[in-house]
C-alpha cells in the first residue's frame, strides 16, 4: 500500500517513482494476491469450487452491482456519491413491469429500463448541479422517492409475466459458460476504464474530485462532468435493473433491496477515496471478485452470510485505516 | 508465510473432511430460511435435525441470507446447486423471484419443495403449508369452546378489515361454528394490528357485551392487547383470551389466567414434516402429484391438493404447561 499522497499523483508526470514500482505498490496489486489467494483457498476448501459451471453462477453475485459500481467510481471520484441506485433499479424494473401488462416486448422493455434509469439520473443531477444540492442528501431522499412509488404502484402485488426471450438478459449464455452478464459486464469494464484512465473527461474527472475550484478555474465545466457522472449512474441502474428483472423473472418494490451499500463498498474496497480524487476501474473490478469469490466460497462450506459481513466490514475498516496509519507511521519516522 | 501455510494445512483438512464426508454419502438436505437469526426458523432446524436423526443417513444444511432478500436467498440457492445437494426445502422471501434459480436446480436433479412462504408452483415439487384456512378456523372456535363448556357469547378482534389472511380465518371459523351451537358471535372488531387500536376495541368489547366470555383474536397484536386490556379490566377468569399468538409474547398472559391457551403453527413440527418430505422425494420414494399421500414420519400423513400443496397439522395448541418451553424459542 502506497499511501494516499503517491495514490494521487498517480497522473502527474513529475512523480519520482517509477511506474513500475508504483504498479508493484499499489492497492490494484495487493487486491490481487487477496483475490489469488481467496481463489487457492477456496479450491482446496471445497472440491465443488473448481467447476465452470459453479464459477459462472457465481459470477451474478456481483455483476449487477458491479455495472453500476463501474458508474459510481467516478462519481465519487469526483467527490459526489449516488445512494439512490438501488431505487432507481427498482422503479426501472417497476416501470418494465408496468410495461408488460400494456403488452411491451423485449426490446421495448430494455428501453423502458434503461430510459427510466436516466430520467432518475437526470432528476438527482438537476437537483445536485442544477441546485446545488449536497448529492448525499439528495440522493438520500430520492432513494425513499423512487422506491416509494414502486410501494405505491406495487403494494404487496408483483409483476410477474415477462416474455420469454426477456429472460436471455438475466439467465441466457453467449458462448459456454459465458453469461450475458458477465460479457457485459467485461465490456463496461472496458469501456469504463477508457473513459476513466484514457479521456479529457477523465482527467476532468480526477481534477474535480482534488480541487473542484481549481478545477473550474482550469477551464473545466465541473457542473457539466457532474451532469453526466450522475446521468451515466442513472443509466447503469437502469442496464443492472433490467438484468435483475430478467434473472428474478418478476417484479416486487423490495427488489435490489440494499444493493446501494454493496455497491458504495466494492468502490471503496477497490481503492477509490470515500472522500474524491483516486481510485481506478480496475481496482473496483478486482474488488467485486473478492466479495464474490468470498460469498461464494462461504456459502459452499455453508458458513453464515454474517461471517462474510464482517470480513468484508473488517476489509473495509481496513482500506480506510491502512494508508492514514502508514502516513502518521512515516511522519513520525521524519 | 507460515500463516499461509497454516491456511494450507486446515483447507487441506477441510477437504479431507469432505472426501470423507462422500465416502458415508449421507443425503445432504437444505434448510433454506428467510434469513438467519431469527428464532421461528432456528426451532424449524431442530426439528429438521430431529428428523435427520430419525432417518439416519440425513445431513441437515440449515442456511439463509443475512437479510431477508430474494437476491440473497438466490446466492445461497447457487452454492448449494454447486455443492449438489440431494434436496432443497425453502421459506421463501419472495413468491415469484426464486422461481428461476429453483427450475435451475431442480433441472440439475436436486428435489425442491418450499414449506412456510410458498414458491409460485413452477419453481418446486409441492409446498408444505404449516397448516389450513380450514383447521385454523376449526382451531379458533374450538379454544374458545373449551373454555366455555355451557355455551355463552364470543367475540373476535382481528387485525384490519382487508387483512386477506384473517377474513378467511374469520370465514372458516364462522362455518365450523355450527358445530356449537350454543355459542353466539356478537360482533368482529378489527384493532388494525396495532396495539393502542386493538386494546381500545377490546375495551369497547367488554363494555358493550357484559356476558361476553371469550375474545378471540387471529392475530398475534390483537391477542396480546386484548389480554392486556382483560388484565386491566380486572376481568381475568370471567373473560378469556384466545386465538393466534406468539409464546414468547403471550406467555405472561397465559400465566396471568387472562388466556387459557392460544395457538400458533409449532415450527419444530414443520421442520421435521418439511424434512421428511424432502428425504422422502429425494429418494424417489413417492412422486409430488395432486392427490398423492406423502408421510411425515410422527405427523401422519399429508394429501396435496391440485396446486400440490398440502397442510400439515391443527395448528399447535400453547397453554400454561408448555408455554414457557416455547418462549425460549419464538
Amino acid at each position: 500500500m502506497s499511501g494516499a499522497s503517491v495514490a494521487k499523483g498517480r497522473h502527474l508526470p513529475n512523480s519520482l517513482t517509477s511506474p513500475a514500482a508504483r504498479m508493484v505498490k499499489s492497492w490494484e496489486s495487493l487486491l490481487l494476491v487477496v483475490v489469488v489467494v481467496i481463489f487457492i483457498v477456496n479450491s482446496f476448501a471445497s472440491p465443488y469450487f473448481l467447476d465452470p459451471w459453479n464459477l459462472s453462477d457465481a459470477t451474478y453475485n456481483f455483476t449487477e452491482k458491479l455495472m453500476i459500481a463501474f458508474a459510481m467510481a467516478p462519481l465519487i471520484i469526483a467527490g459526489e456519491i449516488d445512494l439512490s441506485v438501488a431505487s432507481i433499479m427498482a422503479l426501472a424494473s417497476t416501470a418494465m413491469g408496468y410495461a408488460v401488462t400494456q403488452g411491451a416486448g423485449t426490446p421495448e422493455l430494455v428501453g423502458v429500463g434503461v430510459t427510466v434509469g436516466l430520467l432518475c439520473g437526470v432528476f438527482n443531477a438537476v437537483l445536485v448541479t442544477g441546485i446545488g444540492l449536497p448529492s448525499i442528501v439528495v440522493t438520500i431522499g430520492t432513494m425513499s422517492l423512487f422506491r416509494g412509488i414502486s410501494y405505491i404502484v406495487l403494494g404487496d402485488k408483483a409483476y410477474t409475466g415477462y416474455p420469454a426471450g426477456f429472460a436471455y438478459f438475466g439467465q441466457g449464455y453467449v458462448w459456454y459458460v459465458f453469461s450475458f452478464e458477465l460479457i457485459l459486464v467485461a465490456l463496461l469494464a472496458v469501456a469504463f476504464g477508457v473513459l476513466l484512465h484514457r479521456t479529457n473527461f477523465g482527467r476532468a474527472v480526477y481534477a474535480i474530485g482534488n480541487n473542484a475550484t481549481a478545477a473550474l478555474f482550469s477551464g473545466i465545466r465541473v457542473g457539466r462532468v457532474k451532469f453526466i457522472l450522475f446521468l451515466l449512474t442513472g443509466v447503469m441502474s437502469g442496464v443492472a435493473s433490467v438484468c435483475l428483472t430478467s434473472r428474478l423473472g418478476s417484479t416486487r418494490p423490495s427488489i435490489a433491496l440494499g444493493t446501494e451499500l454493496e455497491v458504495v463498498t466494492m468502490v471503496v474496497l477497490g481503492g477509490v477515496n470515500i472522500l474524491g480524487g483516486s481510485g481506478t476501474i480496475p481496482g473496483v473490478v478486482l474488488a467485486a471478485l473478492v466479495m464474490g469469490l468470498v460469498t461464494f466460497g462461504f456459502g459452499l462450506l455453508n458458513v453464515p452470510g454474517i461471517v462474510m459481513s464482517i470480513f468484508i466490514g473488517l476489509l473495509l475498516i481496513g482500506v480506510i485505516a491502512l494508508p492514514r496509519l502508514w502516513a502518521q507511521f512515516r511522519a513520525r519516522r521524519g | 508465510m507460515s500463516n499461509f501455510k497454516k491456511l494450507l494445512v486446515s483447507a487441506a483438512l477441510a477437504t479431507a473432511m469432505f472426501a470423507n464426508g462422500a465416502n458415508a454419502a449421507p443425503k445432504r438436505i437444505a434448510i433454506v430460511v428467510k434469513a438467519l437469526g431469527i428464532g421461528f426458523f432456528d426451532a424449524v432446524d431442530k426439528g429438521a435435525e430431529e428428523a435427520a436423526k430419525q432417518l439416519g443417513d440425513v445431513q441437515i444444511i440449515y442456511t439463509g441470507p443475512t437479510k431477508t432478500t430474494a437476491e440473497g436467498q438466490i446466492e445461497v440457492v447457487n452454492a448449494l446447486i454447486a455443492q449438489k445437494v440431494d434436496a432443497i426445502a425453502i421459506s421463501a422471501n419472495d413468491k415469484d423471484a426464486l422461481v428461476p434459480v429453483l427450475k435451475k436446480a431442480m433441472e440439475r436433479g436436486i428435489t425442491v419443495i418450499s414449506f412456510d412462504s410458498g414458491v409460485a408452483p413452477a419453481g418446486r415439487e409441492m409446498q408444505l403449508n404449516a397448516s389450513s384456512t380450514e383447521l385454523i378456523g376449526k382451531m379458533l372456535i374450538k379454544m374458545a369452546a373449551d373454555s366455555m363448556p355451557k355455551g355463552g357469547e364470543v367475540a373476535v378482534l382481528s387485525a384490519s378489515a382487508t387483512a386477506t389472511n384473517q377474513n378467511a380465518w374469520i370465514e372458516a371459523m364462522k362455518k365450523s361454528m355450527a358445530a356449537y351451537p350454543n355459542i353466539k358471535l356478537d360482533e368482529v372488531a378489527y384493532g388494525d394490528d396495532m396495539a393502542d387500536k386493538s386494546y381500545r376495541e377490546a375495551q369497547a368489547l367488554m363494555q358493550k357485551y357484559p356476558n361476553l366470555k371469550a375474545i378471540i383474536a387471529p392475530t398475534t397484536v390483537g391477542i396480546q392487547a386484548a389480554a392486556q386490556a382483560v388484565e386491566d379490566a380486572k376481568m381475568v377468569g370471567k373473560i378469556n383470551v384466545t386465538g393466534l399468538g406468539l409464546p414468547s409474547e403471550m406467555a405472561g398472559h397465559v400465566h396471568s389466567g387472562a388466556s387459557q391457551g392460544f395457538a400458533i403453527w409449532n415450527p419444530i413440527d414443520l421442520g421435521y414434516a418439511a424434512t421428511m418430505i424432502a428425504d422422502e422425494l429425494a429418494a424417489k420414494k413417492a412422486v409430488a402429484k395432486p392427490g398423492a399421500v406423502l408421510d411425515m414420519g410422527r405427523m401422519g400423513k399429508v394429501t396435496l391438493d391440485a396446486n400440490n400443496e398440502g397442510a400439515m397439522a391443527d395448528p399447535f395448541f400453547y397453554d400454561a404447561k408448555n408455554v414457557d418451553q416455547f418462549a425460549k424459542i419464538f
